[in-house]
């Protein structure tokens, strides 16, 4: 699994994105520059330009038309993917942590930090794909505002029935999708222990958080059960599920300001692939040299990508043994 | 709740007497208060009656008795005189210090002044406190005598039906005890938080658990681990137990400072650093203040090391000793804690002293004996000299010269058979160093002396054999100057030539040169043997080496009692401390938060070194095995074990493989219930969401994404997409000049 080394950014990686379809990838990192990549051989196709400070947060419509972006400059921009234009630039009192689409593209979330007095919110956007793409409404036709503990991540379930987003105390809470009132909520991790990632499996019934804990959680969408635990042994910064075959894979390390203390060996610098439905961890991929900040996995499960806080981003596109391992039970399964 | 000192404490067990207010107790404590100044007064009784001219005449006899405990003078002593001008038979002392009057108490009363009359001695206070009416039943009451519970099982750990051992593990703030399950996780058995605040140990038989407190050591024991004994030793900093656990030693820097009313601890221990402890009885023997800490002229120095253990225990614990560095030993008897013929053993400059770990029977000798070795270095024209010493009847059994002596170690071997005298020696010129190795052997008629050729580096690490002849030693050459890199080490075993029935002389088996190595661990019954680079930067290797391999022998070993062989290296990355299991089976190697804070925990080899498991434990700080006592088994029992091995072997391997088989089913079937459970969560949603779908009126591709004007329309077309790749190559390039 030779990885492909994407070197386009000067500051730490935030977030990744593969689109629907899987051939292109989006990175954003401190830098303030968005980065698309051709994902089949890393070639970089372009670049976004416009925010002010370092973009946390980025994400692409499921047509591969619009690109979202969440920034520090306390903005949220949307672009025409095509031709790299800003259409639209969405002005808020504090910066913006996570960006995500529904599934049908048609409203875009944002979660927005808590801080100088304001207090954490997520809004949603109404998306319009007419005309030359800049007719968006002006003002969120949502807003939730985090009284307890504020958001760190947020994403639509499946037919956007739900708002399922993270937070800083370690809880998970389930919102409804059209009214925003808040419908659960459980201590999935360690309390204090922050979520750094929240990702849905290609149906969005089920989803994965990655927390400061050290540990990632599978839990269902509909009742935020908890199904699967995967313990590791470093705080976790991104986890994602990767579809066709039943693994997850995370990613951590050693948070940034602790790492020039230790050695690579002690940061704990790689992903690691747990199977999804037995928690064990199967296999590890090195590579970086700082923590892994995000992880996301082709969507029709032939690939990986990783961006680190070293800067890099790196594409894995599986090899046969991959596919093939199983284990003995899910092979008989298989053959009934 | 957590089992923190205070609520081991006494009161804890009297709750339930909480509720009946008892006064009085308060009232006596308040009383004694006002009484204070009384502290220097004590009342004698038992004199003789005399008129009042011969009153002082008697005082003046008594106060040279008085003076020999404290000072006081004639004006001190009050005795009243009745109404026929005759003495009461009774006088009243003023001593200078209440310490006098404890002093005169505790030492004159009971002893005689003539034939007729024997002192009386008591503190005023006291006659106050019991003496007055009502405070005492008249009327003699027998004691309750506590109806017998039976005490725990002590020792229940060593009946586990598979013979696994017990560790203790700290880590955090939280001591557990577990059992060694091999590869699988260990089993638990208790695990609470703050069990202790210092550190844990575990006696020498594993009889008890001791945490320390800052009140003091608390020994659990029994299956539970629950409280056994409470050593109330302020600010505690160190403990030992004795080779028979019977005894504790425990150090503080601070100097004891005695309360009133504390129920064990009295005046005695008053300003004293170390106790021994009684642990059955859970009373203190004898009190001492440290060497170390005495004296003006430590003040002026940097501040020496603690010598710990400050008391060494005889192997039969009838004798604890402890040495006055440059000047003298002195030798305690046990129990009674008394000077052995009532003086220290003076020895000039004497360094260093050594108990044999066993008792001795040499030969030709007969009567009882403990042996003990210690060193003298050069004092000006006189040699170094180190010599062993029989006790009790302190006579020098044997002696050896010296010259040129820089330092000496006194390695015994456990059983007493050998003791090595590691010797650093430097040349003349005093700029190069050399080691000899002095080897007295112990049980041969006049104790022959064996040098080992003398070996041109310095050694820093030796080590006997348990229960054998052979050692391994660590020689290090000079650091190269100017590199940081600490210098190549070479790792040499020696064992005895085979000769008859007692072990030859010592030979070289082999040297392994430019190791990194630093430290050995012998496995506790003998022949394996680890060679390890321990709180190291750059090297964590760890060789494991059999001395007695099965398989052919090299022609230069064929007279040599060893086959050594390497049998595994392994690294452990920031291992600070590597423990045998009692039986030798397992080894476990750490990294302590102490020491350092990466990667910290605890991983579980064989003694082949293969490793069964791997626990990286945040702030990991002790892994201690509990010890076992003495096996039971005679000598002809033990070697008729090791004669039907094989029998055993074949029902333990049995065992273990029909272990592993319910194990690998057990795995198996639930990894397939775990499977069948998912899959059938993954149909019931794919329902629920079809359902859903139905119910808000959505189609099926309610999800799709919605299609911008200009997007392509989606095809069908879910094939293989290939990506074409146009690299560009240069294959020439060539430069031409138009003019």
């Amino acid at each position: 699994m030779r990885p492909i080394l994407l070197s386009g950014h000067e500051r730490s990686l935030n977030q990744i994105k593969f689109n629907r379809d899987g051939d292109l990838l989006f990175s954003v990192a401190k830098d303030k520059i968005v980065c698309a990549w051709w994902s089949a051989n890393g070639e970089r196709l372009g670049t976004y330009t416009g925010h002010l400070g370092a973009i946390w947060t980025v994400d692409v419509s499921p047509n591969t038309v619009l690109l979202a972006t969440g920034s520090a400059d306390n903005s949220v921009r949307l672009w025409n993917v095509k031709t790299g234009e800003c259409v639209k630039v969405w002005e808020f009192p504090t910066a913006v942590k996570r960006v995500e689409f529904t599934p049908d593209g048609s409203r875009l979330l944002a979660v927005t930090e808590k801080r100088m007095g304001f207090l954490g919110t997520i809004v949603v956007l109404d998306i319009n794909y007419d005309d030359d793409l800049t007719n968006q409404a002006e003002e969120p036709s949502l807003r939730i505002t985090c009284t307890e503990s504020k958001a760190t991540v947020a994403g639509w379930s499946y037919l956007s029935q739900y708002i399922i987003a993270g937070h800083e105390d370690g809880s998970v809470s389930q919102y409804d999708g059209k009214t925003g009132e808040q419908l659960e909520s459980v201590q999935a991790h360690e309390f204090d222990h922050q979520i750094n990632d929240l990702q849905f499996s290609l149906d969005r019934t089920h989803f994965l958080t990655a927390s400061k804990d050290k540990s990632a959680k599978l839990i269902s969408a509909r009742n935020l059960a908890i199904m699967k635990t995967y313990v590791a042994d470093t705080p976790l910064n991104s986890a994602s599920i990767t579809p066709k075959k039943d693994y997850v894979i995370l990613g951590g390390g050693q948070a940034a300001m602790d790492v020039t203390t230790t050695s690579a060996r002690q940061g704990k610098f790689e992903a690691r692939f747990y199977h999804k439905v037995f928690e064990d961890e199967i296999g590890r991929v090195k590579g970086h040299f700082g923590p892994l900040n995000t992880i996301q996995v082709h969507p029709a499960g032939t690939a990986y990508a990783s961006g680190g806080e070293d800067g890099y981003v790196r594409v894995h596109h599986f090899d046969k043994p991959y596919f093939d391992f199983m284990y003995e039970v899910e092979r008989e399964q298989l053959r009934r | 709740m957590a089992p923190s000192f205070d609520t081991l404490s006494e009161q804890d067990l009297h709750e339930e007497e909480e509720e009946e207010i008892d006064f009085s107790d308060l009232k006596a404590q308040f009383e004694v208060k006002l009484e204070e100044g009384l502290d220097t007064f004590v009342v004698i009784d038992g004199l003789p009656v005399v008129p009042q001219e011969n009153s002082q005449k008697l005082i003046k006899f008594l106060l040279r008795k008085l003076n020999t405990v404290g000072h006081t003078s004639e004006d001190a002593v009050f005795m009243p005189i009745s109404e026929k001008n005759m003495s009461e038979g009774f006088a009243f002392v003023e001593y200078e210090t209440p310490e006098q009057a404890v002093a005169a108490v505790k030492q004159l009363h009971g002893t005689p002044l003539d034939k007729k009359h024997t002192l009386l001695v008591n503190k005023l206070m006291d006659v106050e406190r019991y003496g007055r009416e009502g405070r005492i039943d008249e009327e003699y009451k027998p004691p309750t005598i506590e109806p017998f519970t039976e005490k725990e099982h002590l020792r229940s750990w060593i009946g586990d039906s598979n013979a696994r051992d017990q560790f203790a593990l700290y880590r955090g703030d939280k001591v557990g005890v577990f059992w060694n399950n091999k590869n699988n996780p260990p089993e638990n058995v208790v695990d609470r938080a703050h069990w202790t605040q210092l550190f844990v140990q575990w006696s020498p038989k594993g009889t008890y658990l001791a945490s320390v407190h800052p009140q003091g050591v608390q020994l659990w024991g029994g299956p539970a681990f629950s409280k056994q004994k409470q050593f109330p030793h302020p600010f505690v900093q160190l403990i030992e137990f004795s080779p028979g656990e019977n005894y504790l030693t425990t150090w503080s820097a601070r100097p004891i400072e005695v309360e009133e009313g504390q129920p064990i601890l009295t005046f005695e221990e008053d300003g004293k650093n170390i106790i021994i402890w009684d642990i059955v009885t859970g009373k203190p023997m004898r009190s001492f203040t440290s060497h170390d800490l005495a004296g003006p002229e430590s003040e002026a120095q940097p501040k020496k090391k603690v010598q710990w253990p400050a008391f060494k225990w005889s192997a039969d614990e009838k004798y604890v000793a402890r040495m006055l560095q440059g000047q003298s030993i002195s030798i305690y008897e046990v129990p009674r804690m008394n000077l052995l013929n009532k003086t220290s053993v003076k020895v000039e400059g004497v360094m260093d002293f050594e108990w044999s770990p066993a008792t001795v029977s040499r030969e030709g000798i007969k009567q009882y004996e403990q042996l003990l070795c210690f060193w003298t270095p050069e004092i000006g024209s006189n040699p170094a000299r180190v010599a062993l010493m029989s006790i009790p009847s302190k006579e020098i059994v044997r002696t050896r010269n010296l010259f040129n002596v820089s330092d000496v170690k006194l390695h015994w071997q456990s059983q007493g058979n050998f003791v090595c005298v590691k010797v650093d020696r430097h040349s003349k010129s005093k700029k190069s160093m050399a080691t000899n190795l002095e080897i007295f052997r112990v049980r041969e008629k006049g104790v022959p002396v064996e040098v080992v050729d003398s070996l041109k580096d310095t050694v820093i690490n030796f080590a006997w054999e348990p229960n054998g002849g052979r050692f391994v030693l660590i020689t290090t050459g000079e650091a190269a100057a100017g590199s940081g890199a600490p210098p190549k080490t070479a790792v040499s075993f020696f064992a005895p030539e085979k000769k008859g029935v007692q072990a030859g002389n010592f030979k070289l088996v082999r040297t392994a040169e430019k190791k990194n190595s630093n430290a050995i661990y012998w496995s506790p019954k003998g022949r394996f043997v680890i060679v390890a680079a321990v709180h190291s930067q750059s090297s964590h290797e760890l060789d494991f080496w059999d001395m007695d391999f099965e398989g052919e022998k090299t022609d230069a070993d064929k007279d040599l009692a060893a086959n050594l062989q390497l049998m595994r290296t392994i690294e452990h990355y920031g291992v600070t401390d590597i423990d045998w299991d009692p039986t030798g089976r397992y080894v476990v190697t750490s990294a302590s938060v102490w020491t350092h804070t990466m990667e910290n925990g605890f991983n579980l080899h064989t003694f082949s070194g293969e490793t069964l498991a791997e626990n990286p434990t945040d702030k990991f700080k002790q892994f201690i095995w509990r010890p076992r006592p003495p096996t039971l088994l005679s000598k002809e029992e033990q070697k008729q074990v090791r004669k039907n091995l094989r029998e055993y072997s074949k029902e333990f391997d049995e065992e273990d493989k029909y272990a592993v088989d319910i194990a690998n089913t057990a795995v198996v079937e639930t990894r397939k219930r775990v499977l069948s459970e998912w899959l059938a969560w993954i149909r019931r949603e794919k329902e629920f969401l079809a359902e859903d779908k139905e119910a808000y009126g959505l189609a099926e591709d309610a999800d799709e994404p919605k299609q911008a004007r200009d997007a392509p329309a989606v095809t069908d077309d879910q094939g293989e997409t290939v990506v074409e790749d146009i690299v560009e190559e240069i294959v020439e390039e060539s430069e031409e000049i138009i003019s």
